[in-house]
């Protein structure tokens, strides 16, 4: 196909989803509108299972079956990329030459490292409590710890990340989260239902049954993920090259 | 108030949308795509959504523009290689 | 101010598809993908979102006090930011794969490759 002719179908197209997607708009609820039924519910659900924060609610116990969907997509994606990216036979590792790098960026790495790394803990820590959980605070924490690689160089980064133990604990993470589902299940109710623990006091650390469980086990989760795949990308665009000649 | 904060910062999503999909070198692309990281996360707390926000803010604007970048980077070391390999 | 939200999510959207659709850098495509994506978590916050309305975080709130925007559809969004992010380092590492092969990322001659 000419890149015209593809041109005038993207055209053609774009304009026929462009009117529908307007004509959606104009019969959707308007912005701002005071009927929410669902979310209504969602917060009386939450409030009984005594969880501050009703996002975390929704996601580890209202929808925490929902949630183990989105976990699994994780890990495929994770094992995907393991996969890919892996060293094939005709590649060879060229270790890295130190780098020079300027000492205000080392300084600033270096000082900014623990406080991201502790927030991010801290973000998963209350997810149930305030804005966050397992899904933020896991980034935020395997980032923070990639700060490393610009504050000092890709060997130090490689000394404090050894990938086999982060890739076991992505693998730990999603049978912790499936076995508190099938925990629930032999308590005498449905799967990953939040009836194994009391639901404690209302704002505090504990309270929400199983949901910090839950929220605790994502963190790591996506935490050991994000480091695994960064390391991939980061081995392949730094240390591994192809023999020459291919 | 609020109406006007939320109406600024979704004129500025869909301007750093527009540019960072008119942006054809990938390199500059994962940098326009970390700054519609940020706005976006401003809007999702305007729009009442601090735990959206704050997820947008660690992958949007650190994640996955550093995934861009690397990949960039392989690609173009390779390219690179192959040129001087002629 | 009623559809002016869902029109934005809309025009990001068309925008991501036609990056897509013209992209000459598979890298950039993927790109412009992570764009059609945002634009699905603005529809679904605008959807959500309810005027006068705080977030629905009780910690420092007395339940009942305000009226609280929709949690559902923020639950929605969360979990897809993340996981969206790891569908894109798997298209990355598709990409790279490509440019290992075939030596190329450009999609118009890869296509000229398979004849």
């Amino acid at each position: 196909m000419s890149p015209r002719t593809r041109l005038w179908l993207v055209a053609v197209g774009g304009a026929g989803v462009a009117a529908l997607l307007v004509a959606a708009c104009l019969g959707l609820p308007a912005f701002g509108g005071d009927h929410h039924p669902y979310g209504d519910r969602a917060v009386e659900a939450s409030l009984a299972h005594r969880t501050a924060n009703t996002i975390a609610s929704v996601n580890f116990d209202q929808r925490a079956f929902d949630t183990l969907g989105e976990l699994t997509i994780l890990f495929a994606a994770v094992l995907g990329c393991v996969a890919l990216l892996r060293q094939t036979r005709d590649e060879h590792r060229a270790r890295p030459e130190p780098a020079e790098v300027a000492p205000p960026v080392r300084r600033y790495a270096l000082l900014v490292l623990p406080v991201a790394l502790l927030t991010g803990l801290y973000v998963i820590a209350h997810g149930q409590l305030s804005p966050g959980g397992g899904f933020q605070g896991g980034v935020a924490a395997a980032t923070a710890l990639h700060l490393l690689y610009l504050g000092a160089d890709y060997r130090a980064l490689e000394r404090v990340r050894p990938v086999g133990l982060y890739e076991v604990g992505d693998g730990v993470a999603v049978c912790a989260y499936l076995v508190t589902g099938i925990a629930a299940l032999l308590g005498g109710a449905a799967f990953l239902a939040n009836t194994l623990l009391p639901h404690g006091t209302f704002n505090t650390l504990s309270s929400g049954g199983t949901v910090p469980l839950l929220n605790a086990a994502v963190g790591m989760e996506v935490a050991c993920a994000v480091v695994v795949l960064l390391a991939r990308f980061l081995d392949q665009a730094v240390e591994i090259e192809e023999e020459s000649g291919t | 108030m609020d109406d006007a904060v939320i109406a600024v910062a979704l004129v500025l999503v869909a301007a750093c949308a527009t540019v960072a999909v008119a942006t054809r070198d990938p390199a500059r692309q994962a940098l326009v795509l970390s700054v519609l990281g940020v706005v976006l996360a401003v809007l999702f707390t305007v729009l009442q959504a601090p735990d959206v926000g704050l997820s947008q803010l660690a992958v949007g604007s650190a994640l996955t523009p550093l995934l861009l970048l690397l990949t960039v980077r392989k690609v173009r070391r390779r390219g690179q290689r192959e040129e001087s390999g002629r | 101010m009623d559809v002016f939200a869902y029109l934005v999510a809309a025009w990001v959207f068309l925008a991501g598809c036609y990056g897509l659709a013209t992209s000459r850098n598979l890298i950039h495509a993927v790109g412009c993908l992570s764009v059609c994506q945002s634009a699905t978590y603005v529809l679904l916050l605008a959807v959500g979102y309810r005027d006068r309305a705080t977030a629905p975080v009780f910690s420092d709130l007395k339940p009942g006090a305000r009226p609280v925007v929709d949690p559902v559809v923020q639950a929605l969004a969360l979990t897809d930011v993340v996981v969206g992010a790891t569908v894109t380092a798997l298209l990355l590492a598709l990409v790279v794969q490509v440019s290992k092969r075939h030596g190329t990322v450009d999609p118009d001659e890869l296509s000229e490759l398979r004849g």
